[in-house]
């Protein structure tokens, strides 16, 4: 009993961090229906940010929570100045070009990305400082969930709240709502679309960032090509939730993370990422519009 | 004067946006902060020189498109390479002339630049094969790499269990990627094109994982040595004499792709994935089976990949699944975009293009990729259809000018 707590903890550990960066993915989908192909990359540049963070302030003799906190606004400021650039350059260009036209700009920009990163710096894993301390009031539990382990699930938490504030009761939110519904009549009744969109792509990226700072924080490396598979497990929570659907990203990613955690612990770790693609085919076999997206008609 | 600002104030925000990844370097193990000042020079003039171009580009494609909507419809107007191409006598001796350099190719240079030679012809097939997917039917694929995968595994396998040779795998390597394709192509193809790219990808990765950890079927990340090279009437050849062996298999198997893919473009089926990429509805509704066109390309496009896959084992004669890896959909794709998609011409000159000049620019090896990516995105912000962009068939009718000019 007390393995199956520990798989589910771990499960929701993990779901919650690609539940983060699913959010990114469904919120730009919603708005312009395109695979952020990079937006794994930018959850890379905020882990590498805040390692490179990190470490000058560690040698200029900074201490515990300070660098925490310096290191993960300077990779949220760095990451959406990333994201918002990625979409002005890349994207922009091309809203009026055929489908298949961003998603390979996209895929280049990924491509692009990385290997920036892996000139600029490093090709190895770098190892990554556990900034999180241990709590003492976690001790009599400690052996079923660390704090690290609460400390992402409380900060999931946390952000989700801001963001269904965020989307439900802001301006903006209210713009981003009008433009994912129809974007030409959002543009006829005043709204900025492309504005709405650029900050669509900022608020994904930070989230991404939170992401990239705790799961680097968590497991202990970074390395250039941590986007890559992240970004696409979190793209399959996506999927998997409704793509679109805010709360449908936040439970497909949990879905996965469980998944993937039972299957690794109860059947084997060698294949992990094979149970999360084969869950993904099995949900768009069964239920392409995902768990909780509503099946749209293709109209002419 | 604004374009100066506008400039600097682009080159300032990449210096911004680069300063942590380009100038910091930390070693965290020597407690050590290198600081790389002169970057921030680069990023800066790089940045101030490339807005500009940028920006010229752009206005100069907002202005073409302009133009073309307000009627003057340039596209009518074939550029001079689109003539050329078009003209039919100068093409078959440009053909012929070509072929002859691919034949005295290995008796003309060395055993090095074969070898290099048939990699990029084998990229060559790649590409060809890929270009029915994505090219002519509009599928992306992302784990185009997959059926590679499948055909050298098949031979390799086949090989090292049965002692099969290299003919008889060839056909049963492309068979048996093609049924791959069918299978998982069957429940995705009725997917939206974005959700098949990521079910691709997802393919990709998954037939390597299991490659790695399957060690009783596949031998693991260790890979298969020792595979035979392809045999002719059981002669014994050295390395010379076989790689020059395998270099005319391998013209031999791209001749036979052109001729294959020219022939499909211009078929029934072909025009039904053309018509299939531009407009899926209409073509539904035009009677069409959408299942089945869509099917067909796919399994048609890993049907070569598994050819040239059995080609690949035989060449290296070891394989191992590092062989298998995103990047090289990656190459593979940017091949197709870059080339110009649905054009054949355009894709062997992106192979070649891709494939050769990192090979003989050695000092930039290490920037291939980063040029890539960098090349996809702008190819499709400024050129969408490639190098060669793929010439449309049209009819003109010509009779009724002519006589209303008789009469």
């Amino acid at each position: 009993m007390e393995y199956f707590i520990e798989l589910f903890l771990g499960g929701l550990t993990r779901g919650s961090i690609y539940a983060l960066i699913a959010l990114g993915y469904t919120m730009v989908y919603g708005i312009i229906q395109l695979i952020n192909f990079a937006h794994g990359e930018i959850y890379m540049i905020g882990a590498f940010v805040a390692y490179i963070v990190c470490g000058v302030l560690t040698i200029y003799g900074f201490h515990g929570v300070s660098i925490l906190i310096i290191a993960g606004l300077l990779a949220i400021v760095y990451s959406c100045a990333y994201g918002y650039t990625l979409e002005k350059v890349a994207y922009r260009p091309l809203r009026n070009a055929p489908r298949l036209s961003p998603l390979i700009s996209a895929i280049g920009m990924s491509i692009f990305l990385q290997n920036y990163v892996l000139l600029a710096q490093t090709p190895d894993f770098l190892p990554f400082p556990a900034l999180i301390p241990d709590f003492e009031f976690m001790e009599p539990i400690a052996h079923i969930i660390g704090s690290p382990e609460l400390v992402i699930l409380v900060t999931t938490l946390v952000t989700m709240i801001m963001l269904t504030v965020l989307i439900k009761y802001t301006k903006i939110g209210k713009a981003m709502r009008a433009t994912q519904q129809d974007m030409s009549m959002a543009r006829l009744v005043g709204i900025n679309v492309d504005r709405v969109i650029s900050t669509t792509f900022v608020i994904g990226s930070a989230l991404a960032a939170i992401g990239g700072v705790l799961v680097a924080s968590y497991i202990g490396q970074v390395n250039f090509y941590i986007g890559f598979i992240a970004g696409v497990k979190a793209f399959t929570a996506a999927v998997l939730g409704g793509i679109g659907s805010v709360p449908g990203a936040v439970l497909g990613g949990l879905v996965l993370g469980l998944t993937e955690s039972f299957a690794a612990g109860y059947i084997s770790s060698d294949y992990e990422d094979v149970f999360a693609f084969g869950l993904l085919v099995l949900i768009l076999i069964l239920r392409p519009s995902g768990i909780l997206g509503r099946a749209t008609k293709q109209k002419v | 004067m604004k374009n100066i600002k506008q400039s600097l104030a682009v080159s300032l925000w990449f210096i911004f946006l680069t300063f942590p990844l380009m100038v910091v370097k930390v070693n965290t193990s020597d407690q050590l902060v290198q600081w790389r000042w002169m970057n921030i020079l680069w990023i800066g003039l790089a940045t101030f020189v490339l807005s500009f171009v940028w920006r010229y580009a752009l206005a100069r494609k907002e202005a073409r498109q302009m133009a073309a909507q307000s009627g003057q419809d340039e596209q009518d107007k074939p550029s001079r390479i689109q003539a050329l191409l078009e003209d039919q006598s100068l093409r078959y001796k440009a053909m012929i002339a070509l072929l002859i350099f691919a034949l005295a190719f290995p008796w003309v240079f060395d055993t090095y630049q074969s070898t290099i030679m048939i990699s990029a012809l084998i990229y060559v097939v790649l590409g060809l094969g890929l270009n029915i997917t994505v090219g002519l039917a509009g599928l992306l694929d992302l784990g185009y790499v997959a059926f590679f995968a499948v055909g050298a595994y098949s031979y390799a396998l086949l090989n090292h269990h049965f002692g099969l040779g290299f003919w008889t795998i060839l056909p049963v390597g492309g068979i048996l990627s093609c049924l791959f394709g069918v299978i998982l192509g069957f429940p995705i193809l009725r997917l939206r094109g974005d959700y098949l790219a990521i079910v691709t990808l997802g393919f990709g990765m998954i037939i390597k994982v299991v490659l790695e950890n399957w060690s009783d079927f596949s031998f693991g990340p260790s890979g298969i040595a020792n595979i035979d090279k392809p045999g002719l009437f059981g002669l014994k050849m050295d390395i010379a004499a076989s790689t020059t062996y395998i270099y005319y298999i391998m013209i031999g198997l791209v001749v036979l792709t052109i001729i294959v893919t020219a022939r499909l473009k211009n078929s029934r089926i072909g025009r039904a994935w053309i018509a299939l990429r531009e407009d899926e509805i209409a073509c539904v509704a035009m009677g069409i089976d959408m299942a089945r066109t869509k099917l067909s390309a796919y399994a048609l496009g890993a049907f070569w990949a598994g050819m040239v896959g059995v080609m690949f084992a035989a060449k290296t004669t070891f394989i191992n699944p590092a062989s298998f890896t995103f990047m090289e959909s990656a190459i593979i794709l940017s091949i197709v975009v870059l080339g110009g998609m649905g054009s054949i011409l355009g894709v062997i000159l992106g192979a070649m293009i891709l494939i050769l000049l990192p090979e003989y620019l050695r000092a930039f090896s290490e920037y291939r990729m980063i040029i890539f990516g960098a090349a996809m995105v702008v190819m499709m912000i400024f050129r969408p259809q490639g190098i060669i962009s793929n010439v449309r068939q049209k009819y003109e009718f010509k009779g009724l000018k002519e006589k209303s000019e008789n009469v």
